[in-house]
This record gives structure tokens, C-alpha cells and sequence, in this order.
């Protein structure tokens, strides 16, 4: 199911928590949703799961609003902080979460089981919930979300809490239902969203400030491609100046004498293949030859602090 | 599954959940302690003491007891659900605002109905005891139910106006007491339109009339509709989140 948020706007007292934010996500696409604190990621999921209602701006589940009767139900979202019913069991959570969520009574145990499985809570599914370590409670979370088989998930923070060993388990499960779901989940784990999500969605003070692939989002951030170079020659040949020459190259900048260059190709235009003849041709040695990428850590600030 | 199954749901849920707490074992326990006390042993007073097979002291002294009793069990109901979150967990759900408090009101409902039917025995035991007026005394029994639904649509209120619990139980015994003795202080106080409003606010004059087994429409429509605006006002102030 596609999902369409259409200039959605909340303001708490004087501030703007989301200022007019539209986009789309397609079934298949897992979004990552990206901000600094207070950047409105949890208002806006909170209005697509209509816990609370919009003061302008509609939220369209394959082109019908969210606001009409049983579409809640093709969502499964799993809240910040997660909040649980601690006095129940895990199980008896599923079957409460499943049973409201409209889970047809003869398919209820199939899907707890399905989801005991998928989630690795064998161990822990008749422990009550307050028993469970942090790790287990996001789980359960998760469980819940999925329990009903929802076509859209909507995640906020998944994987906090979780050891790196869980982090990379559920980022996988992610993955694999991505491929046939809806997915928009937040975080502030960077490397999170590039392992996990096929699109990356910055907000900062509830406005959107960039949309796209990680690769497209690095591209606008850098400009040109910048190439780092280390080419053992001689001390007489003068490398600067030949690379200058090469066609498409813009820059060349000399790093250390131990022949770490850094070369900047112009517009659109990609160098690799004329440094690597240029040296061939030369009988130079060229040791490395790295693209340099600009870390998603880097745009998320450029984007986010000003 | 229908509208009217979330509400259901989440009844039994909350119910459950008193069960599995020690909750429900302490209000049962007191309940049946103190009425049981007051009804059978306390000395002066009691059914031997007034030598008359009938449930008058039970009535008076259940509403005495309800009125403390339902505070505790609505105290809980939407603050606890607002506290930890949960109620975001309810309302993305499949479920409206109103399932949510109706679900909660039933819980509560169900709770003192569990309470009532232990008193079932007082009512075989006096009716044994001598000339019993049947009729009197289920009309008592429909008075408590609808004195419940009362207070426990107060109780869901309070409840519903804040995260935590203890202002949720002092908020309900101060809209209780205004319930039970100020308006009717009030009305005894004052004459004319005002002392007809407050004597009709006072819920006490409703009870005693209905406990005594008269049941007059007016009561059940006074009854009923404090129970309504109760559970009216907490979908109001559960709906404001948004």
C-alpha cells in the first residue's frame, strides 16, 4: 500500500512541531525517517497513526484518508519509548494486541507463534513483560506492530535499547519485510538508515530539509566527485601538473610529499579511468585510489545546525 | 468483529489485570468485610439489633462502602494508561475514544457487579429470617448498580483529567462528596429554585427513595445521567490529546 502525507502541520502553543510536510512512500520503499531531537519525527508519526489529528493536512492510505473508519488497521506502529502493558505476559500481550487488531480468532495462534518466532522470544513468551530485559521488551514492540500483518509500519526508534548483535537481527528483519511492506521508520542512528532504509527523509523544526538515497543525498552535499590519490613516482616527474592536464580534472591539491594527492573532477565528469592511464602510460604507481565520500554524518549537521 | 468488540476487549483486559494484581482481592475483601461487619455483627445497629428480615443497614452501609471502593478502582483506568503510554498503543489501534472509556466504564461495572453478587448470600440468608419484601430489597439492588454507574462515571472523569492516579482518587472522593453531602446541604440550606436544583444534584435523595423500593423513573433517568456525562467528558478530555 502506498502512503501519501500531504502537508501535514501541528503547533504546540507558539511553536511549529511540523510545518507543512508532504511526501510519499511506496510499498517496498523503507523510509528512514532522520532528525535531531524535538524535529518533529514522533509528532508527524503520531498523526499518521492518528493518535493525534492533524490541524491541517491529511494522510492518504492508497488515496484514502487515514481519518475514515477501520484504516488504522492496515498500520502497525510501534511508539517511542514503547510502552508495554508490564503486568501482562508476552503472550497473553500478543493475543490482547492481536484480538483488537481484528486478527480473525481461528488465525490468532498461528500469527503469535509466527511472530514469537520471527521475533526470537521462544525463550521469553510466558515471562511477563516487566521481567524482560530491554532488548526482549523492543521485541515485543515489534511483535505487537506486526502481529496483524499490517501492509504499513510505522517505527519509531526500532532499534534503541537493542545490543549491536540485535540491532543487526532486527535491522534485517526490517529488511526482509520491507520488500513487500510500507516502512517508515525513525532514528538518529545514522549508519542505521543507510544499512537499513532505501530513502532517506531529513527533517529539522518540522520542515523537510532533504529527500532522496543516501548516494543522491552525499552527491548535492559534495558537488563534484573528489578522488584521493597516492602515486609513487620518481622525485623529478611533476605529478600536480600532469594531472592537472588530464581532461575533466578541476583541481589538484598535493596532501603530503608522500604522494597523497586529492583531485576534484569537473561537473558531472568521473576521472578514474584518466588518472589510471595517465599513470599506466607514465609507469607510475598508483597505491590507492579512493572516492571520497562525504559521511551522511557530516550533511545531517550541514542540514540540521543553523 | 463488530464496533462494539474493542470495548469488550479492552474490558476484559482491565478486569484481568485487577485480577492479577492484588487489587481486586483487597477491595472485594474489604467490601464484603465492612458490609458483612456492619450488616451481621456490629452490635447496635445490625439486622439482629433492628430485628427486621430486611437489607436496609446492607443498602446504607454498601453505598458508604462504594463511595471509597469505586475512587480505587476508576483511579486507575485512563491516568495509568496516559502515565505509561499505553493509551498510544490503544487509540492506533483499531479503537475510538469512545470504545477506550467505554471499555474502561464496563471493567469497573463488571468489578462491583463481581463485588454485589458475593452479597447474594445476605440477601438468601435474611430473606430466611422472617416476612422479606423481595421486591424492596432487588429494587435495593438495582439502586446500587445505578449508584454505581454514578460514581464510577465520576471515578472515570477524574480519572481521565490527569496521569496520576492519586489525584485521579482525591479528585472523585471530592466530586463524591459534593455527590453525596454538599448538595444536599445546600438544598436543605437554601429555598426556592436553588434548593429544588440541589436536591435534585444530591445523590442521596435518589438512593434513599430507590433503596427503600420505590423505584421512580426520575432516580433511574438521575442515575443514568450522571453515568453519560461522566463517560461523556472523559472521551471529551481523552480526545484533547489531540
Amino acid at each position: 500500500m502506498n502512503i501519501k502525507i500531504e502537508n501535514l502541520s501541528k503547533t504546540y502553543g507558539l511553536q511549529k512541531a511540523v510545518d507543512d510536510i508532504s511526501f510519499e512512500v511506496r510499498t517496498g520503499e523503507i523510509l528512514g525517517f532522520l532528525g535531531p531531537n524535538g524535529a518533529g519525527k514522533s509528532t508527524t508519526m503520531k498523526m499518521i497513526t492518528q493518535f493525534l489529528s492533524p490541524e491541517e493536512g491529511d494522510v492518504l492510505i492508497d488515496g484514502y484518508s487515514i481519518r475514515q473508519k477501520d484504516m488504522k488497521k492496515h498500520i502497525g506502529y510501534l511508539p517511542e519509548h514503547n510502552p508495554l502493558y508490564e503486568d501482562m505476559p508476552v503472550i497473553d500481550y500478543l493475543q490482547f494486541v492481536a484480538e483488537l487488531q481484528g486478527v480473525e480468532k481461528a488465525k490468532i495462534n498461528e500469527r503469535i507463534v509466527e511472530m514469537v518466532r520471527v521475533c526470537g522470544l521462544n525463550d521469553e513468551k510466558h515471562k511477563k513483560i516487566n521481567e524482560l530485559s530491554k532488548g526482549y521488551r523492543q521485541r515485543v514492540g515489534l511483535a505487537q506492530a506486526m502481529i496483524h500483518d499490517p501492509e504499513i509500519l510505522i517505527l519509531d526508534e526500532p532499534t534503541t535499547g537493542l545490543d549491536p548483535n540485535q540491532i543487526v537481527e532486527i535491522r534485517e528483519l526490517i529488511r526482509k519485510l520491507g520488500s513487500s511492506k510500507t516502512v517508515i521508520l525513525s532514528t538518529h542512528i545514522l549508519p542505521e538508515v543507510e544499512a537499513t532504509c532505501d530513502r532517506i527523509l531529513i527533517i529539522n523544526k518540522g520542515k523537510i530539509v532533504a529527500d532522496g538515497t543516501a548516494d543522491t543525498l552525499r552527491k548535492s552535499a559534495t558537488g563534484n566527485q573528489i578522488l584521493k590519490l597516492r602515486i609513487i613516482v620518481d622525485a623529478t616527474a611533476d605529478v600536480m601538473t600532469e594531472l592537472q592536464a588530464l581532461p575533466g580534472v578541476n583541481a589538484v591539491e598535493a596532501i603530503d610529499s608522500e604522494g597523497r594527492y586529492e583531485v576534484q573532477s569537473a561537473g558531472d565528469q568521473n576521472s578514474n579511468e584518466a588518472i589510471f592511464r595517465l599513470c599506466v602510460d607514465k609507469k607510475w604507481v598508483l597505491t590507492e585510489m579512493i572516492p571520497f565520500e562525504t559521511k551522511l554524518e557530516d550533511i545531517f549537521r550541514d542540514l540540521t545546525m543553523n | 468483529m463488530g464496533g462494539n468488540s474493542a470495548t469488550w476487549i479492552i474490558a476484559r483486559r482491565e478486569l484481568s489485570s485487577f485480577f492479577n494484581s492484588l487489587v481486586a482481592y483487597i477491595l472485594l475483601i474489604s467490601f464484603l468485610g465492612f458490609t458483612g461487619f456492619f450488616t451481621w455483627l456490629s452490635g447496635n445497629g445490625d439486622i439482629f439489633f433492628r430485628k427486621q428480615a430486611d437489607l436496609k443497614v446492607f443498602f446504607s452501609i454498601a453505598n458508604w462502602t462504594l463511595f471509597f471502593f469505586i475512587p480505587a478502582i476508576t483511579m486507575r483506568l485512563l491516568a495509568e494508561e496516559r502515565k505509561s503510554g499505553t493509551i498510544e498503543l490503544l487509540l492506533t489501534k483499531n479503537v475510538s475514544d469512545r470504545q477506550l472509556v467505554l471499555g474502561k466504564f464496563l471493567a469497573a461495572f463488571l468489578m462491583v457487579l463481581i463485588a454485589l453478587a458475593f452479597t447474594i448470600p445476605y440477601y438468601i440468608s435474611v430473606s430466611q429470617l422472617g416476612n422479606f419484601d423481595h421486591g424492596a430489597s432487588l429494587s435495593g439492588y438495582l439502586g446500587l448498580l445505578l449508584l454505581s454507574s454514578a460514581y464510577i462515571g465520576i471515578g472515570l472523569f477524574a480519572s481521565s483529567l490527569t496521569s496520576n492516579q492519586i489525584v485521579a482518587f482525591l479528585l472523585a472522593l471530592l466530586l463524591g462528596i459534593c455527590f453525596q453531602f454538599l448538595f444536599g446541604i445546600i438544598a436543605s440550606g437554601s429555598s426556592g429554585w436553588i434548593a429544588e436544583l440541589f436536591n435534585t444534584l444530591s445523590l442521596n435523595s435518589h438512593f434513599d427513595s430507590i433503596s427503600r423500593g420505590v423505584i421512580d423513573s426520575k432516580d433511574i433517568v438521575y442515575f443514568l445521567s450522571v453515568s453519560f456525562i461522566g463517560i461523556f467528558l472523559s472521551e471529551y478530555f481523552i480526545s484533547k490529546r489531540k
